[in-house]
């Protein structure tokens, strides 16, 4: 996944400064045919990939956009609060265990006066909407501007469009992940004057690439409404509606099944813990719930294990001491490839829809 | 990516005193046909354009017209049949295709934010042409359709005929050896139509493009089309040059002479319908309508003034598409549309 986003965003550097050499152009052709020609037959050895171009143009566009402007001072605000929140309630908020103190970089995201809420729950709260709003109207905004009938008829492949669609979306979100993630630290650093470890570092890193992960996540279920209805209000509000049902209905609906199907007198043990992995399985089926479990052992490297009944003899003999990097990757291991997994689904559905779709003019 | 040299340029007009049959077909079409579910929208429909001729693509609304064009372009598949464009198949290699091949839609679209000249240069990248060659290229094509000076407006403030233009210099961006043109005179104003009709025939003419267009404004097309194909319902009725058209459909009457005298009485109508070469004679809102198989107007003045009425209108009327047209679509149009129904 790292290497991919590097690589993807090697690629758009290029791009970038491919787009750089125009202005260099104008004032050569100005100055003498030769040299134009000259010219021309080394800008033709690097005429760059259209599927670049496109990723190029979506992500100025997106970046020109009012809607991206609104989304980054919303963003600005949620640092901004929540690291306001981390600084005045750190020293209150943190126990005085030794295990603990050795982690008070982290508490920088996830530590909470109770008024403001932390960087982690507005991300997982504000992520959606930035995937949304990046996504609603990818595909019908183009289509109802006529622009995409007129796109097809240049010699690109179709996919080329929704593909470059969602790798400018993820690029631009990337970017303003890991900028505001990074500001944040840096900020951090200047106030509380304690530098992070590098396994805290790396924390922060897996918790900024899983949240562009979740974020990836409704981005691709909005390019998914935008290619299945033909009105951007329409694919606004059902993703805003799938939004508003997996962060306030589902836990409700969970808990009252949950009600329902309590065992009364339980007799045994193993129907209790069956009762709660049903709970949890349901639970998880919320791509919101599996990011906070994720983030929440990626930046608390004290939580063990996310299973709510440990047995006995599993704990026994265990030290109460904090997880590695490595081993609390593993645990949440699960949740990565689920949301990994969710995101493939919603583009693979996007791509086959766009791809069966036939493209008319208005 | 063909150049169009003087050598070809003269190839082309010696061409057109060739017999036409003697060449391959540039665009060439065997028993398309498109079904969506239950609904044909072209059945075996079998065409062939020969280069450098423009062709006109006639028919109502829903006739199956843009579907066609777009199984050229291999933007959708056909259920059976064979589309072969430039000696390609345009089901298995739509990006050759579409490398030679310009299309300008019916309802074109800019990017309204971006200026005519950005819109332009856009497709040019997609097209892999190199920077600096893009900007000359876009540069003469704009100069070429009238729009240099407006170059530089964002797209959102250019005119129905403007965006035509424009779309048509997007077309010739890429030096197309076919240009296929959806209703490209849709929406424009008569002095647009002439304008952007005239700039189409002149590309044929100097460029020795092939041009097909479909539209269901028949005068306009009579035009500028070498051959045209009537197109109803998915099938291709009958196709083409006007005159040959005309003459096969209306081979009793050639013409009509449209005729205003007074006083109009029945001995008149009666002494008129005996004059050797008149089909019919018809009073229609105080004039009269005679069909002939060939120009009578002048024994037909003489008689007139002879038998003391006063003649105060005379016109020949020859046929053109719309009477074809209107031959052809009596018993009403089919109503289906021609987009797909969205389903919010």
């Amino acid at each position: 996944m790292q290497e991919k986003v590097s690589r993807i965003l090697r690629k758009t550097a290029q791009v970038f400064s491919g787009g750089g050499q125009d202005d260099a152009g104008v004032t050569v052709s100005a100055t003498s045919t030769a040299h134009v020609t000259y010219a021309a037959s080394a800008a033709s050895r690097k005429a760059p990939h259209p599927f670049w171009i496109i990723v190029r143009k979506e992500m100025s566009d997106i970046m020109l956009s009012w809607r991206y402007v609104i989304l980054l001072a919303l963003m600005l605000l949620t640092c901004g609060a929540s690291l306001y929140t981390a600084i005045t309630s750190i020293k209150t908020a943190v126990p005085t265990g030794e295990a603990v103190d050795s982690f008070l970089f982290l508490r920088l995201f996830t530590v909470s006066d109770g008024t403001i809420p932390s960087f982690i729950t507005f991300v997982s709260f504000l992520g959606p909407l930035i995937g949304i709003a990046l996504g609603f109207d990818a595909v019908n905004s183009e289509r109802n501007k006529g622009t995409l009938s007129r796109m097809m008829a240049q010699p690109i492949h179709r996919d080329y469009v929704i593909n470059a669609k969602f790798v400018a979306g993820i690029s631009v979100i990337g970017l303003l992940f890991f900028a505001l993630g990074l500001l944040i630290m840096g900020l951090g650093l200047l106030t509380l004057g304690i530098p992070p470890t590098f396994d805290e570092f790396l924390r922060m890193i897996f918790f900024l690439m899983l949240s562009v992960v979740y974020i990836a996540f409704w981005l691709n279920l909005s390019i998914a409404f935008s290619v299945r209805f033909r009105q951007p209000a329409t694919s606004a509000l059902s993703c805003i509606a799938l939004w508003i049902f997996f962060s306030v209905f589902y836990t409700m609906i969970i808990e009252m099944i949950a009600k329902g199907i309590a065992p009364v007198n339980p007799t045994h043990m193993d129907q209790l813990v069956s009762y709660q992995q049903t709970v949890q399985f349901l639970l998880r089926l919320s791509p919101g719930h599996l990011f906070n479990e994720a983030t929440m052992t990626l930046l608390m490297p004290e939580i063990r294990t996310l299973s709510l009944f440990v047995p006995p003899e599993q704990t026994y003999g265990a030290l109460p001491s904090p997880l590695s990097v490595g081993q609390s990757l593993l645990l949440v291991w699960p949740q990565l490839t689920g949301l990994i997994a969710a995101v493939l689904v919603c583009f693979m559905a996007a791509y086959m829809m766009f791809m069966r779709q036939e493209i008319r003019s208005r | 990516m063909k150049q169009p040299d003087n050598l070809q340029i003269m190839d082309v007009s010696e061409a057109e005193f060739d017999v036409p049959d003697m060449r391959q077909p540039i665009i060439s079409i065997k028993d398309l046909t498109k079904m969506y579910d239950e609904h044909t929208a072209v059945n075996q429909l079998t065409l062939s354009i020969q280069e450098g001729e423009i062709y006109g693509l006639l028919g109502p609304n829903g006739a199956g017209k843009s579907t066609t064009i777009l199984m050229m372009l291999g933007l959708t598949e056909p259920t059976s049949g064979t589309v072969r464009v430039c000696g390609l198949d345009s089901v298995r290699q739509p990006i050759a295709v579409k490398r030679r091949v310009g299309y300008l839609p019916d309802d074109i679209g800019f990017y309204e934010d971006m200026t005519g000249y950005d819109n332009l240069m856009y497709t040019a990248r997609l097209n892999r042409i190199p920077e600096l060659e893009a900007r000359q290229r876009v540069d003469a094509m704009l100069q070429r359709v009238g729009l240099s000076d407006a170059a530089r407006k964002k797209a959102s403030t250019y005119s129905r005929g403007m965006r035509q233009r424009l779309g048509l210099a997007e077309v010739l961006l890429k030096k197309p050896e076919v240009i296929i043109l959806d209703e490209p005179t849709l929406g424009l104003d008569p002095e647009g139509v002439r304008e952007l009709l005239q700039l189409i025939k002149a590309l044929s003419r100097d460029e020795g493009i092939t041009v097909l267009l479909s539209s269901h404004h028949l005068h306009q097309v009579q035009q500028i089309c070498d051959r045209v194909g009537i197109f109803v319902k998915g099938e291709l009725l009958v196709e083409g040059d006007v005159p040959s058209l005309a003459k096969g459909l209306f081979l009793e009457e050639a013409l009509t002479l449209e005729v205003g005298v007074k006083p109009i009485n029945s001995e008149l109508i009666a002494e008129l319908r005996k004059l050797p070469g008149v089909v019919r004679v018809e009073e229609q809102d105080g004039l009269l309508q005679i069909g002939c198989k060939e120009d009578i107007s002048s024994a037909l003045s003489r008689i007139l003034i002879e038998s003391g009425c006063s003649l105060f209108h005379l016109q020949i009327k020859q046929y053109g598409l719309d009477e074809i047209y209107h031959r052809y679509f009596e018993g009403g149009e089919p109503n289906a549309g021609e987009s797909k129904q969205d389903t919010p």
